[in-house]
């Protein structure tokens, strides 16, 4: 037991040492790799703050209601009554036709069009603020409401957030694709690698054999040295997020000064960042296993 | 320790390079395979070293027949022995130390104590004040005496010696061969390739003589 904790020791000292020896041939593996992954790992960052501004703009959806035309009064508080008894609906907001023309007017810049208009072509309106719901519950409210007489046009003003949420979607299935990909090109980099090193290494592997080495002993360091450049590889990814983000995040700051929002782009949460490092070491390993079970067989010595 | 039992070894190609040998090696004995260059003294190494099968016929070492050795199981057969190769092959990356602790470090032994063993292993051989040295500096002489410094410092109970005196002068050469008379002392099984008549004057131990293939 001693003993393997001290193998072990030994061959990730080894690797270490093999990888610093050729820095150069090293770093541009490491960066590579650490390009392919930040293709969709950062398409996968994107997203998610895409995801999380829609989040906080669509936090609170209104439904608006425009009245038919020549609505009384009288069916407007009847209609107001109703609205205000209903479960779904938190709270409401009369905006009459009046009203609305002179927010129109102010809002816009349009006083012109409107003095000109010899009558208000605008109907009587509410604004609904619905209690806490699901899409689908709002959208089942909205068509409650659509089936009201004398509610001529309901509108969901989450609608676009629906869209949003399906483009979304595409966006994040390219990803998966994207992703797919290049962890191919991220096991077929470290194959290769591994199947140069043995190849260079066809020597000492023949006298390890003669002098008794298990086909484990000959694996290891090759493992260890995929292993260790998949680890490094995602750190890399990792690097190159956080760098292109600072620099986004920097050209961010003129628009939040536009908008006065405090918007910027977040890196991935940590249980992301360790799932990323754990997959492109896992990757790294894959491709020199598969590597050393194809070569290390052919090289007996003879 | 050894024995080989109506052993025949066809290469592919139809040629044959053993022909019907039976013999035995007991244990502790130390042994001479002579004849000429081809008579298949190599091919016979190889054959205990499991280097190659037999076509038939069986070999057996340490009671174990090679030719239904399991692969897996070949590293702990070659564990017992120590193999001297006539071009030593020594690996040119490392020092002189660093090739003789590679077979402490293929069994997994303790850093510390595998450090000792291998400045005991060239101290015997000589070779102490040349530790650091790449063997690529050594002479031919340093490198086979470091060749058997590895093959020595796992403690192997059966030393395969081919040709280790073939290119040197007879200073060397009688150097090893006093080296290899006292591993024969403390029990070693010696199995000693070699077309150095000379070597067998000076030392006693049976000679097993091939002449193409077969056993004379």
């Amino acid at each position: 037991m001693k003993s393997t904790f001290f193998q072990h020791g030994q061959v990730i000292s080894f690797t270490l040492q093999r990888l610093l020896q050729n820095p150069f041939a090293s770093v541009l593996n490491i960066v590579v790799i650490g390009i392919a992954l930040s293709l969709p790992i950062g398409g996968y960052v994107l997203l998610k703050n895409v995801q999380n501004l829609a989040q906080q703009l669509a936090g609170t959806p209104q439904i608006s209601v425009f009245l038919a035309a020549g609505t009384s009064p009288d069916e407007i508080t009847r209609i107001s009554k109703q609205l205000k008894q209903h479960s779904a609906i938190d709270h409401i907001e009369f905006v009459p036709r009046d009203l609305a023309l002179k927010q129109l007017q102010i809002s816009t810049g349009l006083s012109d069009v409107v003095a000109g208009l010899t009558q208000n072509p605008l109907p009587d309106a509410f604004i609904i603020y619905p209690a806490p719901l699901t899409s689908q519950q709002l959208e089942l409210l909205r068509d409650d409401l659509k089936s009201w007489s004398k509610l001529e046009h309901v509108q969901l003003d989450s609608a676009w957030a629906h869209k949003l949420e399906a483009l979304l979607k595409f966006g994040r299935l390219a990803v998966f694709i994207l992703a797919g990909l290049l962890s191919f090109a991220l096991v077929a980099i470290t194959f290769n690698t591994i199947r140069l090193q043995i190849l260079t290494q066809r020597e000492e592997i023949e006298v390890a054999k003669l002098i008794g080495a298990t086909n484990g002993f000959i694996r290891r360091p090759f493992l260890y040295f995929g292993f260790i450049q998949g680890l490094f590889g995602g750190a890399a990814a990792w690097l190159i997020i956080a760098f292109s983000l600072l620099i986004l995040n920097i050209s961010l700051a003129p628009l939040n000064q536009l908008y006065t929002s405090s918007f910027s782009l977040q890196h991935l949460s940590v249980n992301d960042s360790l799932t990323l490092l754990g997959f492109s070491t896992y990757l790294g390993w894959l491709g020199a296993w598969l590597s050393v079970s194809q070569h290390l067989g052919r090289i007996e010595p003879k | 320790m050894i024995k080989f039992n109506q052993v025949y070894k066809r290469f592919p190609g139809g040629y044959e390079a053993l022909k019907n040998l039976s013999f035995e090696i007991a244990e502790g004995e130390m042994v001479f395979l002579t004849g000429h260059s081809g008579a298949g003294k190599s091919t016979l190494l190889n054959l205990i070293a499991a280097i190659e099968r037999p076509t038939t016929g069986s070999v057996l070492v340490k009671g174990q027949n090679i030719k239904s050795l399991k692969s897996a199981a070949l590293p702990y057969l070659r564990r017992n022995l120590g193999l001297i190769f006539q071009d030593h092959k020594l690996l040119f990356d490392r020092s002189a130390f660093d090739n003789v602790m590679l077979p402490l470090q293929i069994c997994g032994f303790d850093p510390r104590e595998s450090a000792k063993r291998a400045r005991a292993a060239l101290d015997k051989v000589g070779l102490l004040k040349r530790e650091k040295a790449n063997p690529i500096a050594l002479s031919g002489g340093e490198q086979q005496r470091l060749c058997i410094a590895r093959a020595i410092v796992n403690r192997p109970t059966i030393l395969l010696a081919d040709e280790p005196t073939g290119n040197l002068d007879s200073e060397y050469s009688n150097e090893i061969m006093s080296i290899f008379h006292s591993f024969h002392q403390v029990g070693v099984t010696l199995l000693i390739a070699t077309h150095d008549n000379s070597a067998l004057q000076h030392l006693s131990g049976r000679a097993l003589t091939l002449k193409h293939g077969e056993l004379i």
